[in-house]
């Protein structure tokens, strides 16, 4: 058997798909580290104008202007909602409808203005919030202390002013109360979920917006209204509501100013545009384009409005509110300061000096928070670091210089301007070129990389679906399909690394291995379409291959075409937001439909039926076979199971009617003592089951009888691992309080039984690797040297060899079923549990992984893996006797149907554990699963908790080349009918038929072309899946739903398509473990 | 006499179609404020009944199915009791069929029982009228080349089409649009219904288009 082209056949396969899902990650999925660092009053950040005791009292930093603030955001406020142009003759519905902005702008220019507020992508309402408080770049994944909750854990605008002893007010989208939990002096929040409600959050502000202003109890007010991007989701922008909704908000802002004093300061700002059709997420022109108008009784502004509004990245709201309120900056801010605001009314050179000095501080700040940054992360570009570096300290020195010779009163008024304006554009220089530096590394999808990334996944997809149909494997298969392709690879690859070093390029390893990969995929291609035509001359040379008419060509299709249309069922649900939300539903009624499908076929074509006999056709009466009923069981089971198995589920936010399983919950919250010891009876009982239930299978197949170290390990270290883990359960669910003096202990054992659970899994595991032989031979004569009749002496060659397995393999077979004492003449080897070797040791396997993962997860939730083996095992059955209804007996290849139900059960499992494609959901508990509340390194805990959140994938996937066993296993029964023949018949029938397993062996090129092809047919439908997730990421991520529903799905799904295929190259690398252990035993059993 | 069963069978289908659309219209005349959307459970009730009914008397008038012999009225009295048995079964077998596929379980146990009903009404009704309580009949007709009239290649395409359409109609459910048909099971049933409509029309044409190849063996 060819073991290492299969392997790495499908590890290279791995590897394209990986490149794949990298490159996409890499465009798509923006990555940041948030800093735990938090500015504070006493930095010394302050400039020299001010020290600490010239400051007015309740300022940092530098003085404050204005007490009070109001924050009024407009939800995707985009800024042509806010112009307003009076020459225009007829407005469409959304423009000119914000008229008392531009009235206060023309009648008081020194005390408002508007501004372009430019949002960075993602363009979504969450990171955008995130971005206006911190004054940061927020990606999909801020990579913080805390990913279980939404809260923002880095330092911000309102966490400053908090910490200074002011009082925040809230009004408005309930998104902040996530962000923010706690921060709120007072808040009002309502409900955001719902796109189509337009009125329930305006109204629910406006209802409390002046009570709370005229009472004064705030300093500052934020209000963020929903309508207006409501409206755009449900009408779009040209839409008569959007004319309602944009007056509306124009009325409340005339009354809002109304009520403002003097002291106030008005911000009005849209967190984001929106696109023609009223979407945001993405980064166009139309979404990042949104409005911030400013506004106070008292001037703000030393000159008169420019002609153009000017544009202002979004972050300079968060240092310029800071400053203006006297609080310190916060500490991750990269905005710069909107130095006008600052200049006050005194002449051009103190409005100069001012500026500088707020200038001043926010450099320090940035550098200061560039520095800690590159200390922890290094995706900023060195180089660019160090050129940033150079000009904030020849800026600052040349600062220090110039405020001696102020002092000094050396200069000259007009030279004196000049320089501070030089000094003050250095530093915006300084302070614009630090931004570009964060944005170019964090908020940029990078579309090229987006589409690489697909082309190499669909093509991967592809090559699946092609090599899995070359059924027939050759040499000249692997070394055309496989060798050459890798050369091409590992051909480009050199020559791009070297091309790299003579040009001194940064060498990009992701860039180069997606290159690589594709380089190899091109070659898999070329060589196949070479190869084709070669086939197509072969099969004309044919007759009978040639003429497979058009028909059956069809019906081949056909039979196809249910399962197929299945899965592009499911993979075409992955473009829908609700159809993901609503997943856990969908998969098991798509397994439920495939089965009843594949039944309602095998009824169709007649194969349910008894052979009609002349006597029914005379009736017209059918009536069913036995084993179709048995088959019929079966899937009703099945149904059973898929429905039993959806009261183990997780709920999302997006569903709020929703209650998650009481199951989830582990024992120890449970307050009914009698409930908890019962359900804690039932677990342990069903632990016992399942261990039984193992244990009588291998019995029944006979591989429990040897002393081999791996059955001891079954007979005894079943029962023992499960004794430690019905331990810890009791340990770990028991009340606190109730124990007392025993708390020590319980704190010991808390930790001592899983780690016993984890030294006897890992043991079980190495006695499965070393000796995975469950067969015990029985040697009734001194010599062996008889029984191979045909051949005297040992084989000579390995083809010898071969023809030798079958024969003594056939005599065990015989001693098995006692008929020693009828043929002692012959029987002389008896090997109990041959047939089923390569099973068995997966079944090992899956229970010992079974135990470990049924560890990890809360105590309840082994009702679910129970569900879940249960369900494995009746799909493989009927999976089996589908196919020998079906009459395919002999066929090494695993259909489409079966694979395609294993994985969508698989992903079914998924939901069924009590997870959910979303961070909050995840069990972070089981990372403390025989820890103490610390790990040294993060490595431990994310294998745990990646080991708890894919367990389902990684059991169906080790068991995957069950599939293929299980209907050699099956023979059995359907043998043992008694057929009445002649005597050399029957017995040369018998001999045909018990052969399970070992007709694997018999034709071992066979068996290693049918395992590649079950692992390739396994990745195709992974890969289509993944395929859709990386579609409908990419294309919809400007949809409302990206960072909620598509990225975290696409986030699951490729780190489940991660695991499923290091699990599918695991077990497939176990059965041929099993092979070569079957190997040595026979060429032991030769040489005695 | 092909022609004139084919004749036979538009008229009974069309009968049929009618009927169906009739009963989402002619009972708002009767009952205040009746809607097929609004009070969906009279609608089905109503559905459910009517095409039974017309089923029932079609099947008496046509009788495409001509019984070998003639029996007794104690035979024909078992006979029906017989059938009202199977359909009743048939209808808790649907309700079991349709939670397993993932209908709520306690909560609208009234409704999935409606929509059973109405599934068996469109599906095992037809068989019972056509092929009598007797399962090994209805074995041979829902298998390939089983049909042995073209009332039976009707009973086939209209019971798939049913069912299909039942099964096409769960999809619009997790979708968000919040309209009123895509509460359980209206969009089922719904999808039950057009399906079933659908059968109705699709059997004689695809009847007409086949007649060269449909050569019933003669039993
Ligand atoms: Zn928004
Ligand atoms: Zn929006």
């Amino acid at each position: 058997m060819q073991r290492w082209p299969v392997l790495l056949f499908l590890a290279w396969v791995c590897f394209l798909f990986f490149a794949g899902i990298g490159l996409f990650m890499s465009g798509f999925l923006l990555t940041r580290i948030e800093l735990a660092n938090s500015s504070s009053c006493s930095d010394p950040l302050v400039p020299p104008p001010w020290d600490e005791q010239s400051l007015p009292p309740g300022s940092c930093w530098v003085p404050r202007r204005f007490p009070k603030a109001v924050l009024v955001i407009i939800d995707a406020l985009r800024f042509e909602f806010a112009r307003f142009n009076p020459a225009k003759v007829s407005p469409l519905p959304y423009e000119n409808k914000l008229s008392f902005l531009h009235h206060l702008a023309s009648s008081q220019p020194r005390h408002a203005r508007l501004y372009r507020f430019r949002a960075d992508p993602p363009t979504a309402t969450m990171q955008r919030i995130k971005g206006l408080t911190t004054g940061s770049l927020p990606t999909f994944i801020d990579v913080g202390s805390n990913f279980a909750t939404y809260a923002i854990q880095e330092d911000n605008l309102l966490a400053q002013l908090v910490q200074n002893g002011r009082r925040v007010v809230f009004m408005g989208d309930d998104t902040w109360e996530g962000l923010f939990p706690k921060k709120f002096f007072r808040s009002y929040f309502f409900p955001s979920f719902n796109v189509k409600d337009l009125h329930t959050v305006d109204n629910g502000i406006l209802q409390h917006l002046y009570p709370t202003v005229d009472s004064g109890e705030w300093d500052l007010l934020i209000a963020h209204f929903l309508g207006v991007d409501h409206c755009g989701h449900k009408h779009g922008p040209d839409h008569p509501e959007m004319a309602k909704k944009l007056t509306q908000m124009n009325e409340m802002l005339r009354s809002l100013v109304e009520h403002l004093g003097n002291d106030t300061l008005l911000l009005v700002a849209g967190d984001h545009g929106m696109t023609e059709t009223g979407d945001h997420g993405g980064d166009s022109e139309k979404e990042v384009n949104a409005a911030l108008f400013v506004y106070s009784k008292t001037p703000l502004f030393g000159t008169d409005p420019p002609e153009e509004p000017e544009a202002v990245p979004q972050v300079n709201l968060v240092p310029t509110v800071a400053l203006l309120l006297g609080v310190p900056i916060p500490y991750s801010n990269i905005g710069e300061v909107m130095a006008e605001l600052f200049s006050g009314d005194g002449d051009a050179a103190s409005a100069a000096l001012q500026q500088l000095s707020v200038y001043h501080v926010n450099a320090k700040q940035v550098d200061r928070f560039l520095r800690s940054y590159s200390l922890v992360a290094q995706d900023l570009p060195a180089e660019q670091l160090q050129r940033l570096q150079e000009l904030f300290s020849s800026a600052v020195e040349e600062h220090t210089q110039l405020l001696a010779q102020v002092q000094g009163a050396t200069l000259t008024p007009p030279e004196m301007e000049s320089r501070l304006r030089s000094l003050v554009s250095r530093f915006q220089l300084y302070l614009r070129e630090a931004r570009a530096v964060c944005t170019q590394s964090w908020a940029r999808f990078h579309p090229l990389r987006m589409v690489g990334g697909c082309a190499l996944i669909a093509a991967a997809c592809l090559l699946c679906y092609v090599a899995s149909e070359l059924a027939s494997v050759s040499d000249s298969f692997y070394r055309s399909c496989l060798l050459y392709p890798l050369l091409w690879g590992l051909v480009v690859a050199v020559l791009l690394g070297l091309a790299c070093t003579f040009t001194q390029e940064g060498l990009d390893l992701l860039l180069l291995s997606s290159c690589a990969a594709a380089a190899s995929q091109l070659g898999f291609f070329w060589h196949w379409w070479g190869r084709h035509p070669k086939r197509a001359r072969l099969v004309g040379s044919q007759p009978p291959l040639a003429s497979v008419g058009p028909r059956q060509r069809l019906r081949a299709w056909l039979v196809l075409a249910f399962p197929m249309g299945i899965l592009l069922f499911r993979c075409g649900a992955m473009f829908s937001d609700s159809f993901v939300v609503a997943e856990a539903r969908v998969a098991p009624f798509l397994l439920a439909s495939l089965v009843t499908l594949l039944v309602g076929k095998l009824h169709w074509d007649g194969r349910l039926t008894v052979p009609e006999g002349p006597k029914q056709q005379l009736l017209g009466f059918s009536s069913y076979r036995k084993e179709s009923w048995y088959l019929l069981c079966l899937v009703a089971m099945l149904l059973v199971c898929v429905r039993l198995s959806g009261f183990f589920h997780q709920c999302r936010e997006e569903i709020p009617q929703c209650r998650p399983s009481v199951f989830l919950a582990p024992l120890a919250s449970l307050r009914n003592t009698r409930a908890k010891n019962l359900f804690y009876l039932l677990c342990v009982a069903l632990l016992a089951g399942m261990v039984y239930a193992v244990r009588s299978w291998l019995r029944h197949y006979g591989n429990l009888n040897s002393s081999d170290p791996l059955v001891l390990f079954v007979r005894w270290g079943f029962p023992l691992v499960v004794l430690c883990i019905a331990c810890y359960w009791a340990v770990a669910s028991s009340a606190e309080d109730s124990l007392g003096k025993l708390q020590e202990l319980v704190q010991v054992a808390v930790v001592a039984f899983p780690w016993a659970v984890y030294g006897l899994t890992s043991v079980g595991l190495l006695l499965l690797l070393c000796h995975p032989m469950t067969v015990f031979a029985k040697d009734t004569r001194e010599s062996a040297g008889s029984i191979v009749t045909p051949y005297q002496g040992v084989p000579s060659s390995e083809v010898d060899f071969l023809h030798v397995i079958p024969q003594i393999y056939r005599r065990m077979q015989e001693s098995q079923k006692n008929r020693l004492e009828r043929g002692s003449c012959r029987a002389t080897v008896a090997a109990y549990g041959l047939g089923s070797v390569y099973s068995a040791a997966l079944v090992i396997a899956l229970t010992l992984l079974g135990f470990l993962l049924m560890l990890l997860h809360s105590e309840r939730l082994s009702l679910a893996f129970l569900l879940l083996f249960l369900e494995a095992f009746v799909l493989l059955h009927i999976h089996t006797r589908a196919r020998s209804l079906a009459g395919d007996t002999e066929s090494f290849s695993v259909p489409w149907f079966a694979v395609i139900s294993w994985l969508l059960a698989a992903s079914q499992f998924f939901y069924s554990t009590g997870h959910q494609p979303i961070f909050p959901a995840i069990h972070w508990n089981a990372a403390f699963v025989g820890f103490h509340l610390d790990h040294s390194t993060n490595l431990l805990p994310a294998v745990l908790v990646g080991a708890n959140t894919f367990a389902s994938h990684i059991l169906f996937t080790v068991g995957c080349p069950l599939l293929l066993l299980w209907p050699f296993v099956c023979e059995m029964p359907s043998s043992q009918k008694k057929k009445p023949k002649k005597e050399p018949q029957e017995e040369l029938q018998e001999v045909e038929e018990h052969m399970m397993e070992m007709r694997l062996r018999e034709s071992p090129e066979k068996f290693s072309a049918a395992l590649l092809q079950l692992g390739l047919k396994y990745l195709f439908v992974l890969g289509a899946q993944l395929l859709a997730c990386v579609c409908a990421a990419m294309i919809l991520r400007r949809h409302l739903m990206v960072w909620k529903v598509f990225a975290p799905k696409f986030l699951f799904e490729s780190l489940g398509f991660v695991v499923s295929s290091i699990c599918l190259l695991l077990g497939i690398s176990l059965v041929m473990r099993v092979d070569c252990a079957v190997s040595t035993w026979f060429s032991q059993l030769q040489l005695r | 006499m092909r022609d004139a069963e084919v004749r036979r069978l538009w008229a009974a289908n069309l009968l049929c179609a009618a009927s169906v659309v009739l009963t989402a219209v002619v009972p708002a005349f009767f009952l205040d404020g009746f809607t097929v959307l609004g009070t969906h459970l009279t609608w089905l009730c109503v559905c459910s009944v009517c095409v039974g009914t017309l089923n029932v008397i079609l099947c008496l008038v046509l009788k495409p199915s001509l019984s070998p012999k003639r029996s007794s009225l104690g035979n024909k009295i078992s006979r029906f009791l017989k059938c009202c048995i199977y359909f009743f079964m048939s209808c808790i077998l649907f309700h079991a069929i349709i939670v397993l596929y993932g209908a709520p379980l306690i909560e609208s146990v009234t409704e999935t029982f409606l929509f059973a009903v109405l599934l068996s009404t469109f599906t095992t009704l037809q068989c019972l009228c056509m092929l009598g309580p007797n399962i090994q009949a209805w074995i041979r007709v829902f298998s390939k080349n089983g049909a042995t009239s073209i009332w039976e290649n009707s009973l086939q395409i209209t019971t798939i089409c049913s069912i299909l359409g039942a099964w096409f109609g769960a999809f619009p459910i997790p979708l968000d649009w919040d309209r009123p048909w895509q509460v359980w099971p209206i969009s089922c049933s719904l999808g039950a219904t057009f399906g079933y409509m659908a059968g109705l029309i699709i059997a004689p044409l695809w009847i007409h288009w086949n007649r060269k190849q449909l050569t019933y063996k003669s039993r």
